[in-house]
């Protein structure tokens, strides 16, 4: 192969700063990915412990706070009201964007897309490098806004206007909100470059015999996300462009009539800040599946895996992420629905809305199938590969309560949207990413990760989770507000001091249960257990490598691809998998059907059938009976 | 690596496949479908501060001209020599049009010509702008054309031809936006209306102005590459391709950006 040897020419000699710094290996990129993700979400999660403190124990003054964000901020080791929300906001941006998107999607994007199709690298690894480090100046910049005099931003992490708009509004919508959006614009850009780079790697770097229908579900749950991102990431371009203006030049686009305590009645007339909501959340809701897809796609393919069955109704889930994917675009009216929308509007919204339950109930019923009398191993990334699908459903269901206009009008920013949201979004994604981590640990570094250490990380992780996000949506119903500093004086919420004291403790154990994992990952990198080749024993091509992670992937060939990715203890086969590259002897090849073949040794290797929506309908009703 | 070598393009028969692309061609399709995005939240989001606002009822439209031609005709055979913004709006802003609570009708506003001072010429010049940049995207096109062809010197001469639409294109541009300003638009005020008209006619005219600025830009850059062989020496011309889809884009956009700020 031709482009091989050029690739041998070209990457003979590496330098430190060429491999691990200036690397344009999609393989380096990934984990420069991931462990800039991990040390964002440290700091958001230690930013989440500190303002839990505050919820906990309004009263109680912290020597460590006040040693940790100094005497302005923590004053007699109490937070400052401004500073708590600024945590908050920091911590909801952070975990969004720097950790669910960037550090889920360009981690598992650049170390799956092209193993798994079988590509030497990406399309351009040129655009790749850059989509990190513009990911990386991001984050440099939001977190240089922690630094400022007057504090980062505290509008919260959907920066409505007027708070964001006028730099004098409160001290936060100063410097701290001209870094956060500076740092957006950065990650839209790293954002874009990802996607296209994704999008154009799966249409047209697929080795031969992968045909789409062949991906395995991560790849078709990350090119998806690649899809949604770089739809509606440039309308967050566009809404911040705005914003910029009126912060900046004068403009009134989402300012009228405002007075200000400190200026007087200010002279923009003629905008509304409801249109930035509506730009805003044309991102902000494909943003939520943007988050969960390629979690939801880890989990397809590690529950088969360790089931040792082939994922029940691929097609479905194919389908059902299509339909999530083009769903999320019409629902973002539901963030909304106390705006004053239309009543005939939102009841739009509502119906959409609901829609996108019955895709998500079908991946959740798939995965449930697929682990039905399965031949389960439960490996760590398993362990949280279940806890997903837990977290997917007792989240999914409380967002058929939020995605009712009447009962979102009750519940509209109380707890219950915060324990919605963490527990479907953020628990069930984090949780993803988690067991993505353990499932191709291996493959990013040769080593196995500690099995015991991961079951104490998995149990202590899922237990604090629930006892954090659970409680919320009753205080939700009974209308406790989220956004709040402080309930102390506001005794009619006295009943829920104790919840929250269990939660902050519940927060703190979740913290230090992460600790164990940061030992775990970094320690196995160096002293783990040698993996070898394929330690899961999947079909995937990832694990053709060879052990010696090189620039090009494969040292030969690129292997050719005879199935699909989910051929697990198929009765016609030795041993209970079957690589996609293996090539059949005499095994009838079909597409979908996965049931016991007739062994036909001197039948001819049958042309594949075209796929067409028909075909895809019609193998999707074949029964997949094992 | 995909290098895909472009056949002789049976134009009449839907030449090649768009679906047949490498995956820098791709690449562009891709940004330019992202890019379709922004613009549309930037017209999106005039349509929504404009819909708040009432327009002038369109069978006031043609009398509002006739008085204002009237009125510019005789202002300027009385000698007036001082800028048209002084003069001629405070008449109609009596009429309700150019008020602070009526969104100013396109015609009214952009009906100047250069040279041509004291005469009413509702979006003649921005219809030549129009004109220029489609004639501009025409170009691109035998320019790609050219490079199907691999025909070095057809695609010098007509990128050559591009980019001086493009320049010209830009020039207009500049004097619509000196016009506008000497009439005392600012982003935070507006002479013919409500101040976000100006904000919104700034910023979408001028987003627009920097992607034709950036194309351009490219366009020079190919056109240089192309003087210094590079693209005979490839053994094709994909990247004239690749900024003509740019460009076309771009032109496309102004056919929006045009439609929604001047005509309607």
């Amino acid at each position: 192969m031709s482009s091989s040897v050029a690739h041998a020419d070209h990457h003979h000699e590496e330098t430190f700063l060429s491999k691990y710094v200036f690397s344009m290996d999609h393989k380096m990129i990934s984990k420069q990915f991931l462990i800039t993700g991990i040390i964002m979400g440290l700091i958001g999660m230690a930013m989440s412990i500190a303002f839990r403190l505050q919820l906990a124990y309004p009263d109680t003054s912290f020597p460590i706070l006040e040693w940790f964000f100094g005497s302005k901020w923590a004053p007699d080791g109490k937070l400052d009201a401004g500073y708590y929300m600024a945590l908050v906001t920091m911590h909801g941006t952070i975990m969004v964007f720097y950790v669910l998107t960037a550090g889920l999607s360009g981690t598992f994007a650049n170390l799956l897309l092209p193993l798994q199709i079988g590509a030497r690298d990406m399309a351009s690894p040129f655009m790749n490098m850059l989509s990190y480090w513009f990911f990386l100046l991001s984050s440099i910049v939001l977190l240089s806004s922690l630094f400022v005099e007057t504090g980062p931003a505290s509008g919260g992490w959907t920066i409505y206007p007027p708070l964001s708009a006028l730099p004098k509004a409160m001290p936060g919508s100063g410097m701290g909100m001209t870094l956060w959006l500076t740092a957006i614009v950065l990650f839209i850009v790293s954002s874009l470059l990802g996607g296209i780079n994704y999008i154009s790697t799966v249409l047209n770097m697929r080795t031969k015999g992968m045909s789409m229908t062949r991906l395995p579900l991560t790849v078709w749950a990350l090119f998806l996300t690649a899809v949604l991102g770089l739809l509606s990431f440039p309308v967050l371009l566009g809404g911040g462009l705005l914003l910029l203006f009126d912060r900046g030049f004068g403009t009134s686009f989402y300012l009228s009539d405002i007075y200000l305590g400190s200026a007087g009645a200010l002279e923009h007339t003629g905008g509304s800040p409801i249109l930035f909501q509506h730009l805003f959340w044309f991102l902000g809701h494909p943003e939520v599946y943007i988050i969960i897809m390629p979690a939801l796609g880890i989990t397809s393919e590690i529950i088969a895996v360790n089931s040792r069955k082939p994922i029940f109704g691929y097609t479905a889930m194919v389908i059902s992420l299509m339909g999530i994917a083009f769903l999320s675009f019409i629902v973002w009216g539901h963030h909304m629905f106390i705006t004053g929308m239309n009543p005939l509007l939102g009841a739009v919204f509502l119906v959409t809305t609901l829609i996108i339950a019955v895709p998500s109930a079908v991946k959740t019923f798939n995965y449930l199938a697929t682990l039905w009398r399965g031949n389960i191993r439960f490996t760590n990334a398993m362990m949280f590969a279940i806890g997903l699908v837990s977290f997917f459903i007792s989240g999914g269901l409380t967002g058929i309560f939020l995605g009712n206009a009447t009962l979102d009008i009750q519940l509209h920013d109380t707890y219950f949207v915060v324990g919605h949201f963490h527990i479907v979004m953020g628990c069930a994604a984090i949780f993803g990413m988690l067991a993505g981590i353990y499932h191709w640990f291996p493959k990013m570094f040769g080593r196995l990760m500690n099995k015991p250490l991961g079951y104490i990380h998995f149990w202590f992780t899922f237990i604090s989770a629930y006892l954090v996000f659970f409680p919320m949506h009753f205080m939700g119903l009974a209308g406790v507000p989220r956004r709040y500093y402080a309930f102390t004086l506001l005794p009619e919420y006295g009943v829920w001091f104790d919840v929250n004291v269990v939660m902050t403790l519940a927060a703190i154990l979740g913290g230090i249960a992460q600790i164990v994992f940061l030992y775990n990952f970094f320690s196995s990198i160096f002293i783990g257990k040698k993996s070898g080749t394929n330690p899961w024993q999947a079909n995937t091509l990832e694990w053709t490598t060879p052990e010696e992670r090189i620039h090009g992937n494969w040292p030969g060939e690129i292997p050719t691809v005879y199935r699909w990715a989910y051929d697990y203890s198929n009765p016609a086969y030795d041993e209970d998998f079957m690589m996609q590259n293996v090539p059949d002897e005499g095994v009838e090849e079909e597409l979908f059907e996965t049931s016991k073949t007739k062994v036909n040794k001197s039948a001819k290797k049958p042309k594949p059938e075209a796929v067409t929506l028909f075909t895809l309908i019609k193998n999707w009703l074949k029964p997949n009976t094992i | 690596m995909s290098t895909q070598t472009i056949s002789k393009s049976n134009t009449w028969k839907g030449g090649n496949s768009p679906f047949n692309v490498s995956y820098g061609k791709l690449m562009m399709w891709i940004f330019l479908l992202s890019d379709a995005f922004t613009f549309s939240s930037l017209l999106i989001g005039y349509g929504a501060i404009r819909y708040s606002f009432p327009s002038t009822p369109i069978e006031q439209i043609d009398e509002l001209q006739l008085s204002f031609a009237e009125n510019v005709q005789e202002k300027f055979a009385n000698g007036a020599d001082a800028h048209h913004g002084e003069f001629f709006i405070p008449a109609l802003r009596d009429s309700g049009v150019f008020s602070e609570f009526q969104w100013p009708s396109p015609d009214l506003v952009f009906n100047h010509f250069p040279f041509a001072h004291g005469l009413h010429l509702p979006l003649i010049f921005v219809s030549l702008m129009t004109l220029i940049l489609i004639l501009s995207s025409v170009t691109m096109v035998l320019g790609v054309e050219a490079g199907q062809r691999g025909d070095k010197n057809e695609v010098t001469k007509w990128m050559f031809w591009t980019i001086l639409g493009g320049f010209a294109f830009l020039s207009c541009q500049a004097w619509e936006w000196t016009n506008f300003i000497t009439a005392g638009a600012t982003p935070w005020s507006n002479p013919y209306g409500p101040p976000t008209f100006a904000a919104l006619f700034f910023l979408v005219t001028g987003f627009h102005g920097f992607h034709v600025f950036s194309g351009v830009v490219l366009n020079i850059v190919i056109f240089i590459n192309n003087i210094n062989g590079t693209y005979e020496r490839r053994g094709h011309y994909e990247m004239v391709e690749k900024v003509g889809l740019y460009w076309h884009f771009v032109d496309l956009v102004w056919v929006f950006v045009f439609t929604f700020f001047y005509l309607i």
